[in-house]
């Protein structure tokens, strides 16, 4: 399943999408959890049972500043959570 | 009406059905789903796992009430009882205050499962305009969820935006879509990004002339335009359906068909029930999972 945590607003568009498929069986070891300095990634078990990764609710609605940090802007060439998995199963909208 | 009084036109049917085709007595399992939602709960029994009755209603400022409320109506008309119901599913924002519920499961994967249900195998894009947020669900030919994606950080969009629009036009809620259709041309679309502004553009227009019909017409649209880009953002795949309260709303749903190139899949049931639907078809699963036996007399 791909999951979008987001929103869009009138600025754009700002969703993180997790293909929580590839989550099941992480093939890193959810370094995602550790990777992302605000710690805005969390495990829980699905409405299927499997236990996958997800954004902190309280994050959800706040993505485009949270995550500013970790852009181009902050210094960063690459995306901490998007680089730390490994399997490519996080990704951002923008 | 009394003087003085204030008519509530944003106040939308409540309705509470039950089969009487069909003796709940003589089933092997019973569920119920609950769906508490920001502006309206619903509760809905299967009857080995077949639609036995729901009820929709406002939710109050209490979701355990809200919940206790709406399986109390169905309960009253069928003469059941909350112990003959084998396994209770809660779903929605208040998911989780469902004080009966042996479980909680997200209105994602419930609308998915109800609109598999109302739709048919051929469902795979639902999209799901609830009271204050707005989803876009993939699902495959059993109602599981492959994608999805919701905003429920702004009112557009959404059923509370429309209950606004109704009583700034003092039109009933339910009269809204067709009014809609009666302008010589149809206007452009109203401010999409926030229904607070689009209230404030509404009020603007009907100065400078616009009719009130005018005026839905132009929000509606601006609704359709929004939702459409939210769905198009995970893209849509037929067929195509509707769920939530703003399904009912002809001005709304035509516009997106409009814009999409598709028409929605048609269905007897009440649209506003999919959440609870599917939260009742999960809970049958699960109870045959479990291998239930038969507990009603």
């Amino acid at each position: 399943m791909i999951a979008n945590y987001g929103y869009k607003d009138g600025s754009g568009e700002y969703y993180i999408s997790i293909d929580t498929d590839q989550c099941i069986d992480c093939a890193a070891g959810r370094a995602c959890l550790r990777a992302c300095p605000k710690g805005m990634f969390e495990t829980m078990t699905d409405d299927y049972d499997d236990e996958v990764v997800q954004i902190k609710a309280q994050f959800r609605r706040s993505l485009a500043y949270d995550c500013t940090g970790c852009k181009p802007a902050g210094g960063h060439t690459s995306l901490p959570c998007a680089t730390a998995c490994t399997p490519g199963a996080v990704k951002h909208s923008w | 009406m009394s003087a003085g009084e204030k008519k509530e036109y944003w106040r939308w049917e409540e309705s509470c059905w039950v089969d009487e085709s069909k003796n709940w007595r003589n089933a092997r399992i019973v569920t119920a789903g609950i769906d508490v939602g920001s502006v309206s709960s619903q509760a809905v029994v299967c009857v080995d796992g077949e639609l036995y009755g729901y009820n929709s209603m406002r939710t109050g400022n209490n979701s355990p009430d809200s919940a206790n409320n709406a399986i109390q109506g169905v309960l009253d008309k069928s003469g059941m009882k909350l112990e003959d119901i084998n396994y209770v599913i809660g779903t929605g924002y208040g998911r989780v205050n469902v004080p009966f519920a042996h479980k909680a499961i997200t209105e994602i994967a419930c609308h998915a499962r109800g609109a598999n249900y109302m739709g048919g195998s051929s469902i795979h894009t639902i999209l799901d305009m609830g009271g204050q947020d707005c989803k876009a669900i993939h699902c495959d030919g059993k109602g599981k969820v492959t994608k999805f994606l919701m905003n429920d950080k702004c009112a557009a969009g959404t059923g509370r935006g429309m209950e606004v629009i109704a009583d700034l036009m003092q039109i009933p809620i339910a009269e809204l879509g067709e009014r809609s259709f009666d302008v010589d041309v149809e206007p452009p679309a109203v401010s999409s990004t926030c229904v607070v502004f689009a209230k404030s553009e509404a009020l603007g227009l009907l100065k400078s002339g616009y009719t009130k019909n005018k005026v839905i017409a132009a929000y509606c649209q601006a609704m359709a335009e929004r939702v459409v880009s939210l769905i198009k953002l995970i893209g849509v795949e037929n067929d195509f359906f509707i769920t939530g309260g703003i399904a009912k709303n002809s001005g709304v749903v035509r516009r997106i068909e409009k814009l999409l190139g598709t028409t929605a899949a048609k269905t007897k049931y009440d649209s506003q029930i999919a959440g609870a639907l599917g939260a009742a078809v999960f809970a049958y699963t699960l109870m045959q999972k479990q291998g239930a036996s038969k507990v009603a007399a």
